[in-house]
């Protein structure tokens, strides 16, 4: 499986997200956000975290402009797989990639903690090796992740099953608690409506192996990999 | 050509810093706020002197990036 991780000025997360990729068994590269193409073969596209313009403007307005977008616009388009963390899930919003917007933290606070994460569905191929309703212990790390859609919007959201992940606590509760970031409906992650593009506010990337103190977002990057069959 | 653009959130958004300004406001003793809305304000200079040009390259920066039109308004003034 051939990912593309797309590194605007400002990205710092790319590393990471390689490491946990090659991890995986993918064939990860980083690619400039000025290419207007993306390698041939790409079979996942990533945008990772990080404060892409320096957050100038809105959070990810730039980068969702890049000269890159176009081929990931076109890529989604084709049914390609697309994965935005953080800063990613920000740029896919404003990118028009993902509906809504994330807001300011409703406590005005930077967040940055152990946070779990209830998966809401386990048949895309973002998630399919984890159990539906799992609770799964990553970590957050932004300012804005507060996610705001207007009514309608989140109705779609909710009747079409296009919520990804909610904040919980370790039992898979969702609480108002768990909620830091004061996102509507504890949304951490959504999909488009053909369940190949997803964006999300917490880092899988951040607990892939056990020196890292967690291996639950291993789950997403294997269920990615295995979604496409082994290159002989 | 000089022209002025404001955006704002539109009604409804929550607001947080907003909220944060206002609580600022209220605890430096300043009275008689009843609420604060923050936005931006964006001063342009364009190269055309047509007027219609100006507002159609405004418009155009607006909606492609100045403002995310899910959440926010804006508003063009044309020197």
């Amino acid at each position: 499986m051939k990912s593309a991780v797309i590194v605007f000025p400002g990205s710092n997360r790319e590393g990471d997200m390689v490491r946990a990729l090659k991890l995986a068994g993918s064939d990860a590269q980083k690619v400039w956000h000025a290419e207007t193409e993306l390698p041939k073969g790409t079979d996942l596209v990533v945008l990772p975290g990080g404060f892409s313009y320096g957050d100038y403007l809105r959070c990810g307005a730039i980068a969702g402009r890049a000269a890159v977008m176009d081929a990931v616009r076109a890529h989604a388009a084709r049914g390609g797989l697309v994965l935005g963390v953080c800063n990613g899930f920000q740029i896919l919003c404003e990118a028009g990639l993902l509906p809504g917007i994330l807001m300011r933290n409703a406590n005005l606070k930077f967040i940055c903690h152990r946070q779990f994460l209830r998966v809401e569905r386990n048949d895309t191929a973002f998630t399919r090796n984890y159990e539906k309703g799992q609770a799964i212990d990553v970590c957050v790390a932004h300012g804005e992740g507060n996610y705001t859609a207007d009514e309608e919007t989140l109705k779609r959201l909710e009747g079409e099953g296009l919520v990804a992940f909610r904040y919980c606590d370790a039992q898979g509760r969702v609480t108002a608690d768990a909620n830091r970031n004061g996102s509507m409906n504890s949304i951490a992650g959504i999909y488009s409506e053909k369940l190949n593009v997803l964006g999300m506010m917490p880092h899988p990337e951040n607990l892939v192996e056990e020196l890292m103190g967690g291996t639950d977002g291993r789950g997403l990057f294997e269920s990615l990999v295995s979604s496409f069959p082994k290159a002989a | 050509m000089k022209a002025r653009v404001t955006v704002t959130l539109k009604n409804g958004v929550l607001d947080p810093q907003g909220k944060a300004i206002e609580g600022a406001l209220k605890s430096l003793g300043v009275e008689g706020i009843a609420g604060v809305r923050q936005g931006k304000v964006f001063d342009i200079e364009l190269e055309t002197s047509d007027r219609a040009k100006a507002e159609e390259a405004l418009k155009a920066a607006c909606e492609k990036l100045l403002a995310n039109t899910v959440i926010e308004n804006y508003r063009v003034e044309i020197a």
